[in-house]
This record gives structure tokens, C-alpha cells and sequence, in this order.
């Protein structure tokens, strides 16, 4: 089993997350730069966060017109696992791989802090190892992370097989106050019509260890390899 | 082929929140203009060759569909301006 980690001008949590890949999770994982694509058979592909090409025109959407991107899209096309993290949420949303879009927050400014989530659907590949409604603290970072699903505006929907995690108050109720982009429903972990494609905006890779104050977002990785090893 | 100049603007679609348009609302309001209504929108001036007006604006629509634009939210006009 092999993951790769894809890093763009501007990719920031690269190194983070191929460090909790390999070193915390004991997954073999390549960093890969964009421009070398992804010729080897890789079983997962992980987006990273950061700032891709400065978030220049909208966060992801130069990265998502990069070569790169038709290997990801050839990978998700044949069931691999692709997980695209904050500003990777932005690309995979750029690139249609996912419904919707990731823009601006309600209140236009950066936001930097932990979060709670509730697994909305545990029976994908990135949440078979929690349970459904459980609540998960995962921080955030970004200032282009309010979820708006397709046919914008006030009659935009997303059905709910396409939710992996919603904002939620430590009790996992889905309030206004625990939504802290303004989010269209709280939502912002977002799955592809065949549930291998995640972009979710809070950063597991910040919460896969007890010292970093929370391990709940191991679990994704981990429930990624399980998927894989059961499936393989 | 011609030399066109072309404006292309961007602006979000009929019911989207616009975050930034608030907040500047609010920023002239305390200054002393208050506004009924404010919208942003994103200009851009692109200057290049096609076989004609029509090409031009067919380009420049390609152009919104493949990148400018984000569909989910965005709408676009063109003005073709040789």
C-alpha cells in the first residue's frame, strides 16, 4: 500500500501530513511534487493544505487546472482513495471531483482554531472507523471555507449521502453558533457521488496525536489503509 | 486575425452571500454614505488575437467556463471592445 502526497506552489501541510502518513500511521507515503504527476500505482492520493499559486483568482482554482489533476481524476475514475485537506478541499471542489464549492467566509476573515464535527456517514472510506453521529475535534484554518453546494443561492441542496462531516456545538448538535464559516448546513467534509473522493476543510493531520491535544483525526488516515487492505 | 480587447466581469449569481460587499457597506456607512444596495464584481481586461468580434466573445466565454468562473456561484458578461 502506498499514499502520495501531492505538493503545489504554495502547499504548506505537505510535510505534516506525510509525517502522520508515515511516522504516526505507518503508511508508506511519497511526497510528490506537481510537476512529476503520478505514474506509480498509487492507492491513495492526499491534497495537502496551504496556499496553492497564493490563492491567486479563487483558493484551488489554478491548482485544479494543473496536469497533475487528470492523474487524480484517473485514480479517483478507477475507485482510489483521494482526499483533498483545506486548501485541497478547494482544489478537489475546483475540479468538480466533489459538488459545490469552498468560498469566502460569511465573515470575511481568517479563521484559526479547533473545531467539532459530527461523522455524518460513517460507511465511506475516510469514517469507517467512527461511528455515525459521533463528535470529533479537528481544528480549522482558512478564510475560503464556507461550503456552498451546486445551483447556488437560496435553492442550493446536497443530498446527504454526499456529507461526511457537519459543524457541530461539543454535543454534536448542528447549531448557527457551531458553524463557523457559514457553511450551507454546517457542512464541510464533502463526498463524491462514489464516496472515494473527501474534501473536507478542518485538518486531521493537526489531530493525530495526543500531544497536538487531539488524535480524533488519525482516524481517517486509518480508516483509509483499512479500506484499502479489505478491499485490495 | 485581429487584435481584440476584451472586458470580462465577474460577479456572483443572484442570491450568494457576498461577505466583503457587507463589510465595505458597513465601512461607507461610517463614513457617512449609507448605501441601499453594494455588489463586487471582478474586472478583467484581456487583449488578444481572434478571427472576429464573434470568435473573440466565444473565446472569452471559453475562457470564464474553463477558469474565471466558477459556476457554482458565478455568472459572467463579456464586452468585446477591439
Amino acid at each position: 500500500m502506498r499514499f502520495a502526497v501531492v505538493q503545489f506552489g504554495g502547499s504548506n501541510c505537505d510535510r505534516d501530513v506525510a509525517y502522520v502518513l508515515n511516522d504516526v500511521c505507518g503508511i508508506d507515503t511519497d511526497l510528490v511534487w506537481y510537476k512529476e504527476g503520478l505514474s506509480r500505482g498509487y492507492d491513495a492520493v492526499i491534497l495537502p493544505g496551504g496556499f496553492s499559486y497564493g490563492d491567486y483568482l479563487r483558493a484551488g482554482a489554478i491548482a485544479a487546472r494543473t496536469r497533475i489533476m487528470d492523474d487524480v481524476r484517473r485514480i479517483a475514475g478507477r475507485n482510489g482513495l483521494v482526499l483533498g485537506i483545506c486548501n485541497g478541499a478547494q482544489i478537489l471542489a475546483e475540479s468538480g471531483l466533489v459538488p459545490g464549492v469552498f468560498t469566502i467566509n460569511a465573515y470575511p476573515k481568517f479563521i484559526c482554531r479547533p473545531a467539532y464535527l459530527r461523522v455524518e456517514n460513517p460507511k465511506n472510506p475516510f469514517t469507517l472507523l467512527y461511528a455515525g453521529g459521533e463528535v470529533i475535534r479537528i481544528p480549522i484554518a482558512h478564510r475560503e471555507g464556507r461550503y456552498i453546494p451546486p445551483s447556488a443561492g437560496r435553492t442550493g441542496t446536497l443530498k446527504e449521502e454526499y456529507v461526511a462531516f457537519r459543524f457541530c456545538d461539543p454535543a454534536g448538535n448542528i447549531t448557527h453558533e457551531s458553524n463557523p464559516n457559514g457553511s450551507f448546513e454546517n457542512i464541510t467534509g464533502v463526498l463524491s457521488s462514489g464516496g472515494n473522493v473527501l474534501a473536507m476543510m478542518p485538518h486531521p493531520e493537526r489531530a493525530s496525536e495526543d500531544i497536538l491535544g487531539s488524535s480524533d483525526g488519525k482516524r481517517i488516515f486509518l480508516s483509509m489503509a483499512r479500506f484499502i487492505e479489505e478491499n485490495s | 486575425m485581429t487584435d481584440f480587447l476584451v472586458r470580462i466581469t465577474i460577479s456572483l449569481k443572484e442570491g450568494v452571500l457576498d461577505p466583503e460587499a457587507s463589510l465595505i457597506r458597513r465601512a461607507l456607512e461610517n463614513l457617512g454614505f449609507p448605501t441601499g444596495e453594494l455588489k463586487t464584481s471582478r474586472q478583467f481586461l484581456v487583449r488578444f488575437h481572434a478571427e472576429n468580434a464573434d470568435d473573440a466573445r466565444k473565446r472569452a466565454e471559453a475562457m470564464c467556463e474553463r477558469l474565471l468562473a466558477n459556476p457554482v456561484i458565478h455568472r459572467y458578461e463579456i464586452e468585446v471592445m477591439k
